[in-house]
């Protein structure tokens, strides 16, 4: 129960502070491009309307930025302060990313953003221009990085287990690096990044056109925004795509979860487009199917099955007991400096994970029965419901927002943004993107329970051995102090958007009297 | 791969570790020296506007040292990563509040014109430099001591201390040597980069913190060199085994922490740096020589950071309860392939960073006026 507790909490701390950084990132991603690409018209037409645009929404991006910084911080420490055990056993694949992210990313953007705020007097415009396209590839090589450092927990690929030093080390960074799933994943978030910042300029466009005020900025801005967004909106649903097909390739679960698909079905495999996911039952009642669309999606093939729960869990239980042929092996080399693992048993280590799913149920695992290797393998199943749901809400999301574009391309490019039913339209679906995103994380690490490495390491095994109670407290703490943030946050911004472009400086001078020296 | 063995790739990252340690607390440093400053050298709005204003545009590439040394250290020594940030967890918790606070406290803090709101970050902005650079001292004192840790045979840690285990007396006076080291590379900083009064004041600051530190600073010495125990692998250590601790035993020892000064003498050279490193500061801060005195500053820092890890070599983590378990730099790093792999990234990147961060430095170059601040030209915060 006390170790429950500290897995609990700790899983608890790590989401609640990763979905909150994730409110921050997706508008540095879009917004640093789209100011780049502002600042380009200004360069390029020596029109001063452009470059106030770029210093307009800058300053917003400038607190969305503090904040994103901010917030990042806490992610990457918290695989040492609450994940001790992951960071050993994966350190070697996993920290590599991470530092790589750090030396040719971040210290990119981190540089260069405090030019794009204070360089402005300083340098040739054209420099200056170079100097904001440095930010916005530098945020989106971050975004890179972190993306091969996360896929690798999907499909950990290039990379095998030492028994000398108890952990998991890199085989091949090739693998590591080219991961198909990273490829996927990045492109897929990052024009998530890049409907977000054109949803958040469209938005306040919109905003100011249905005051009317500021409306030259406006309309450049809505221009701007509808064109990126619907590229990107696009792009996103597509990758979208690209990732179920990889994911049906290496996370069979996840997607069988995701479709609540309980039985295997013959190809090609139908799309439950909805329906009410039971897993107390092992079905799905009401469902409402597509004939052939998930085949199509998870295996671009018309002849090959897409499995279902139950026949994974099957599968689960056969690799559990392969697992368990892999810790024997294993026990007997403990503590014995130079020892190898005999040649008949490293066949089964590919299924060693598998065998600490065991773990969760009795310490000397080696002694399970039958009935606690089918509980370990019955475990393997995410929860169906929150997927089936999260990702149609998301997916319904992606359509709605290509369709929002389209309009606002078709308007903008037809001079008709005076339809104020599509204004106001616009200005409520301000928040959709963060709602899609944040889905998109649940479906994409809750799916990926019980484990921490997809088949390596099971998440409960993860854990830092630190007193509940520290996690606790720095659980209430992380709670306390991001929740005033967010009102901080979000005051500033409403305040920076109903001042407008015209504001006075932020810095204005504040007479206090000089305390006598 | 046969250009480095395991031994020298070992030796190589813990160099490097060195090296970023070294580079973060002299870039960073002066953000958090000028911080801890701020009561002291600005007295009304404007003069703490030149303060947010100096570090403004170069602070955020500066903490991206901090970040980078969490990156590197997780991938080159995955279980020095493991075992310090979760040992230390609620004084990592700590650390982790002040720089969640400080980079909002720079934004936020002119986005409103109240006196109130304006009061409350800069307190944040003070509070977020003293706290981690008192506690990054506080840790380094604690592996001089030795924490209270232990693996089992999964290599699964178990931590037996806590925050206030932490903070014993040695520990904290170690946690003032960081933390007036600090205030010396801000206070030099802030002399280049400010005028009068401002610059007068840092002048001051620095002074005072530069005497403070030479005395503590030789109090800790002598302190590890009569009481401190350290720690010894018994022989054979073999360098180049696989990173597992418990392959080895540990014994402690009277006067181990000065072993190495007596075998490698050179090493002599890293107290001797810090001790200059002050008398230079000092000297030269009166003198107004403003840029020698920050190099001087940042002197102490290289040499302060090598007298510690010149001291623990090859330790970089004894446990004292077990210390079969000590991390050592023969027994806690990544697989040769990944530290391989890492220092290829590190030779390609580490020069473009430093070379594109002087060019940020030198288009941002001289000083902050007042007078910039009341027109509201060149300045952001």
């Amino acid at each position: 129960m006390h170790e429950i507790d500290i897995v609990t909490l700790s899983r608890l701390q790590f989401a609640l502070t990763a979905l909150y950084h994730f409110l921050f990132v997706p508008l540095t991603l879009g917004l640093s491009i789209l100011l780049a690409i502002m600042e380009t018209v200004y360069v390029m037409t020596g029109r001063t309307i452009w470059r106030d645009m770029v210093k307009f929404w800058g300053t917003l991006f400038g607190i969305n930025f503090a904040m994103g910084v901010a917030t990042g911080i806490t992610m990457e420490f918290q695989f040492g302060t609450n994940w001790a055990y992951y960071s050993h056993y994966v350190g070697d694949v996993f920290g590599v990313p991470l530092a790589i992210e750090g030396l040719m990313a971040f210290f990119l953007e981190g540089t260069f953003v405090g030019l794009f705020f204070f360089g402005w007097d300083r340098m040739s415009k054209r420099a200056h221009m170079i100097v904001t396209w440095l930010v916005a590839i530098g945020s989106n090589l971050s975004a890179l990085w972190i993306l091969v450092a996360n896929a690798w927990m999907q499909n950990p690929v290039g990379t095998i287990f030492n028994p000398q030093t108890m952990r998991m080390e890199v085989s091949s960074f090739f693998d590591v690096l080219f991961n198909p799933v990273a490829q996927a994943k990045f492109v897929h978030t990052v024009s998530a990044g890049y409907v977000t910042g054109a949803m958040f300029m469209l938005s306040i466009g919109a905003y100011y056109l249905l005051r009317g005020r500021h409306t030259e900025i406006a309309r450049r801005s809505i221009t701007v925004a509808a064109s990126f967004g619907l590229a990107s909106a696009l792009s996103v649903v597509v990758l979208g795509d690209e990732s179920g097909y990889t994911a049906g390739q290496n996370q069979k679960m996840k997607i069988a979860a995701i479709e609540s698909m309980w039985e295997t079905e013959a190809a090609p495999a139908p799309f439950t487009l909805v329906g009410i996911p039971d897993s107390k039952a092992q079905t799905t009642h009401y469902a409402v199917q597509i004939p052939w669309a998930l085949g199509l999606v998870a295996t671009r093939s018309l002849h090959l099955p897409v499995e279902g729960i139950k026949d994974l869990v099957s599968q689960a239980e056969g690799r559990i007991r392969n697992g368990l042929v892999a810790y024997r092996a294993l026990a007997t080399l403990q503590g014995k400096a130079g020892a190898t693992l005999p040649h008949e048993a490293e066949p089964a280590m590919r299924d060693l994970g598998y065998a600490l799913l065991l773990k969760g149920i009795r310490p000397d695992i080696e002694n399970s029965t039958d009935a606690e290797i089918h509980q370990a393998a019955m475990s393997t199943i995410p929860n169906v419901g929150v997927l089936f749901w999260g990702f149609r809400f998301m997916v319904g999301l992606g359509f709605y927002f290509i369709a929002l574009f389209a309009l606002a391309f078709y308007l903008s490019s037809w001079r008709r943004l005076d339809r104020k039913w599509f204004l106001r339209a616009a200005l409520l679906s301000l928040p959709l993107p963060w709602v899609a995103a944040e889905l998109g994380w649940i479906v994409a690490e809750y799916g990926r329970q019980p484990w921490i490495i997809d088949g390596v390491l099971p998440t409960f095994l993860g854990v830092s051995d630190v007193p509940a109670s520290n996690v606790l407290l720095s659980l209430a703490g992380f709670v306390l102090f991001y929740s005033t943030l967010a009102a901080v946050d979000l005051y500033l911004m409403i305040k920076y958007v109903r001042m407008g472009p015209d504001a006075p400086k932020p810095n204005a001078i504040l007479h206090v009297p000089a305390r006598a020296d | 791969m046969e250009l480095f063995d395991y031994t020298m790739l070992r030796l190589i990252w813990w160099a490097l570790l060195g090296i970023l340690l070294i580079a973060f607390a002299i870039m960073d440093g002066f953000d958090f020296g000028i911080a801890m400053l701020q009561p002291y050298v600005a007295r009304n709005d404007v003069e703490r506007r030149v303060l947010l204003n100096v570090i403004g545009p170069v602070w955020e590439g500066n903490q991206v040292w901090f970040i980078l040394g969490g990156g590197a250290i997780f991938a080159a020594w995955p279980m020095l990563y493991a075992v310090s940030f979760s040992g230390f967890y609620l004084a990592m918790f700590l650390i982790l509040l002040a720089l969640i606070v400080r980079p909002v406290a720079i934004a936020f803090r002119g986005k409103v014109d109240n006196e109130r709101w304006r009061r409350i970050w800069d307190w944040s902005f003070v509070v977020s430099g003293f706290v981690p650079s008192l506690i990054f001292g506080v840790a380094f004192g604690n592996l001089l001591l030795g924490v209270p840790f232990h693996f089992d045979q999964t290599l699964r840690l178990t931590y037996e201390g806590n925050l206030f285990g932490l903070l014993n007396p040695f520990a904290l006076l170690c946690g003032l040597i960081s933390l007036l080291m600090l205030a010396m590379q801000g206070g030099t900083f802030l002399a280049l980069k400010s005028e009068e009064p401002i610059a007068g004041r840092a002048v001051k600051a620095t002074s005072v913190a530069a005497i403070a530190y030479i005395l503590l600073f030789t109090i800790a010495g002598v302190w590890i060199a009569h009481s401190i125990k350290g720690y010894v692998i018994d022989a054979p250590a073999i360098s180049d085994g696989p990173s597992n601790p418990l392959l080895k035993t540990v014994t402690r020892a009277d006067g181990a922490w000065l072993a190495n000064y007596a075998s490698h003498p050179w090493t002599v050279l890293a107290p001797a740096l810090a001790y200059i490193g002050a008398l230079g500061t000092l000297v030269f801060a009166r003198k107004r020589a403003a840029l020698l005195a920050f190099a001087a500053s940042s002197l102490t820092i290289a040499g302060t950071i090598c007298t510690a890890g010149f001291s623990l070599f090859p330790f970089l983590m004894p446990s004292s309860s077990n210390p079969q378990s000590s991390l050592t730099v023969w027994d806690a790093s990544s697989s040769p392939t990944t530290l391989f792999i890492m220092l290829v990234a590190a030779i390609i990147f580490v020069p473009i960073i430093i070379a594109y961060t002087s060019w940020v430095f030198h288009v941002m170059r001289g000083p902050v006026t007042a007078e910039q601040i009341e027109t509201g030209s060149h300045n952001l915060y």
